[in-house]
């Protein structure tokens, strides 16, 4: 077997892991902003001490870092048939893949934006009051813009770990690159398979790297 | 025309009860400055006045609209949100460490909540804010960014950030407190020209010589308390009181 075919075979599973990376992030970019302002809501009842949005979004986040993304992918996948006996299909793969590394991976996310947004000086907000911004316009146009530029070598991270963590999938058999390459190794008993699929996670990773270098370079023009 | 009508204020923060029944008018036009020891409730008050913060008890009126009166138990009840956003509409406050968007350019500070705040367009907007940092001396500065300018050029543009909503009233909380000695005169040298413009203000500040020449009125405050309230030779040159005299011996 030569590389080149080694190498179109991979790519169908390349196509899927860049897939799952771009969804992973386009769901969990915004689901962990939510649970970021979940996680620092001051709704209470009862008492001024027992806040249950803000429980509810310490739980989650706990337990999405406390236990394996593995687990969690196998826990989507293999969930609603033995939880409800829904009998799942083919095409429900790749929507669990999706589904349970965009929550995963909002967990870290939604813990990122609050250290981003708790560090941010009081007197923006109290600037922003005075100038009668409402709540929203402050967050969005003065609060959130300045928070991204803090958080991003700290994205910048997970994003990273996030073209490793797709390699996951493959316990749930959804033919992303490295499933692929797996399987073609086994076949061939080569190890060819894994270095092509080492050396691609490491463009990957080199093209992720320059991306936000960029991002961060365009955010650098103030202090 | 009285712009400004505080009543009996009250505040406390736990246990600590920072402003102890607090009473004063302004006048329009009026120059009034609070002095006093650090701890003594000035910024408090002025955080109370620009709703910062809220008051326990007592009653604000400003420019003719109540912000805040007792009801029956003697607890401050505020009107609702709308009318209390209206009311901060006639304040504008520059604070001690001017709290600048750094990521916005110095025209666009000023710019920003005069079009998202009172709808005005980019033109206007622009022009009022480029008029205003002429006057400050900042017209070169318009395309730079806070974190390039001295501390005295960040407030200048905060002065011109607030002055570009049209305050009935600009309060400043010890605006030099983060300045050195030259760039203080800056500062002082804006607001004394505000003040020959009849701009009504209310100044915390530490600078004695600056609250004597400039102010109308001058209130000492200390431990929550109005010590005095009077005309600058009334406060500084013929107070009986021992506090007030103790403290200003130290300037």
């Amino acid at each position: 077997m030569t590389i080149q075919s080694i190498i179109s075979q991979l790519g169908e599973g390349m196509l899927k892991t860049v897939m799952l990376f771009f969804s992973t992030l386009i769901l969990a970019l915004p689901l962990g902003l939510l649970v970021a302002f979940a996680r620092m809501s001051k709704f209470h009842l009862f008492n001024k001490k027992f806040k249950p949005i803000r429980l509810l979004a310490q739980v989650f986040i706990s337990i999405m870092r406390g236990t394996p993304l593995m687990l969690q992918i196998m826990v989507v996948y293999f969930g609603p048939y033995y939880l409800f006996g829904i009998k799942i299909s083919a095409s429900y793969q790749v929507y669990a893949a999706v589904i349970a590394f965009a929550v995963n991976y909002a967990a870290y996310f939604a813990e990122i934006y609050r250290g981003g947004i708790e560090s941010m000086p009081k007197g923006q907000y109290e600037a922003a009051k005075i100038l009668g911004f409402s709540k929203t316009q402050t967050f969005f146009r003065i609060i959130f813009p300045q928070v991204m530029k803090r958080i991003l070598p700290s994205i910048t991270n997970e994003v990273i770990t996030l073209v490793k963590d797709t390699s996951l999938a493959f316990v749930i058999a959804y033919a992303e690159m490295f499933t692929m390459a797996k399987r073609i190794a086994a076949k061939e008993t080569s190890m060819i398979p894994f270095v092509a699929a080492g050396i691609f996670y490491y463009i990957f990773n080199l093209a992720v790297a320059i991306v936000m270098n960029r991002i961060e370079k365009k955010m650098s023009y103030y202090k | 025309m009285k712009m400004l009508e505080a009543k009996n204020l009250k505040k406390s923060f736990g246990d600590n009860e920072v402003l102890k029944n607090i009473s004063f008018d302004v006048n329009k036009g009026d120059v009034l400055a609070i002095i006093g020891p650090s701890g003594s409730g000035k910024s408090t008050l002025l955080r109370c006045i620009t709703q910062l913060e809220k008051i326990d008890s007592g009653e604000i009126v400003i420019c003719g609209d109540t912000l805040v009166k007792n009801n029956y138990d003697e607890i401050a009840e505020y009107v609702p949100k709308k009318e209390r956003a209206a009311i901060a509409r006639h304040l504008g406050l520059v604070f001690q460490n001017f709290n600048l968007f750094p990521h916005f350019s110095v025209l666009r500070n000023v710019t920003e909540a005069q079009r998202k705040v009172l709808g005005r367009n980019k033109e206007t907007s622009e022009e009022i804010a480029m008029n205003l940092l002429k006057k400050m001396g900042l017209a070169d500065k318009a395309d730079a960014y806070p974190y390039q300018l001295s501390g005295g050029q960040q407030q200048r543009v905060s002065i011109a950030r607030a002055l570009a909503l049209n305050p009935d009233i600009l309060l400043f909380d010890e605006p030099t407190s983060a300045l050195d000695p030259e760039l203080t005169g800056e500062i002082l040298k804006v607001i004394r020209e505000l003040a020959e413009a009849k701009m009504t203000m209310i100044v915390v500040t530490h600078e004695m010589l600056f609250a004597k020449s400039v102010a109308d009125r001058v209130i000492f405050m200390d431990k929550g308390y109005i010590i005095e309230n009077g005309t600058p030779e009334e406060v500084f040159d013929k107070s009986v009181n021992e506090r007030t005299k103790a403290f200003l011996a130290k300037y």
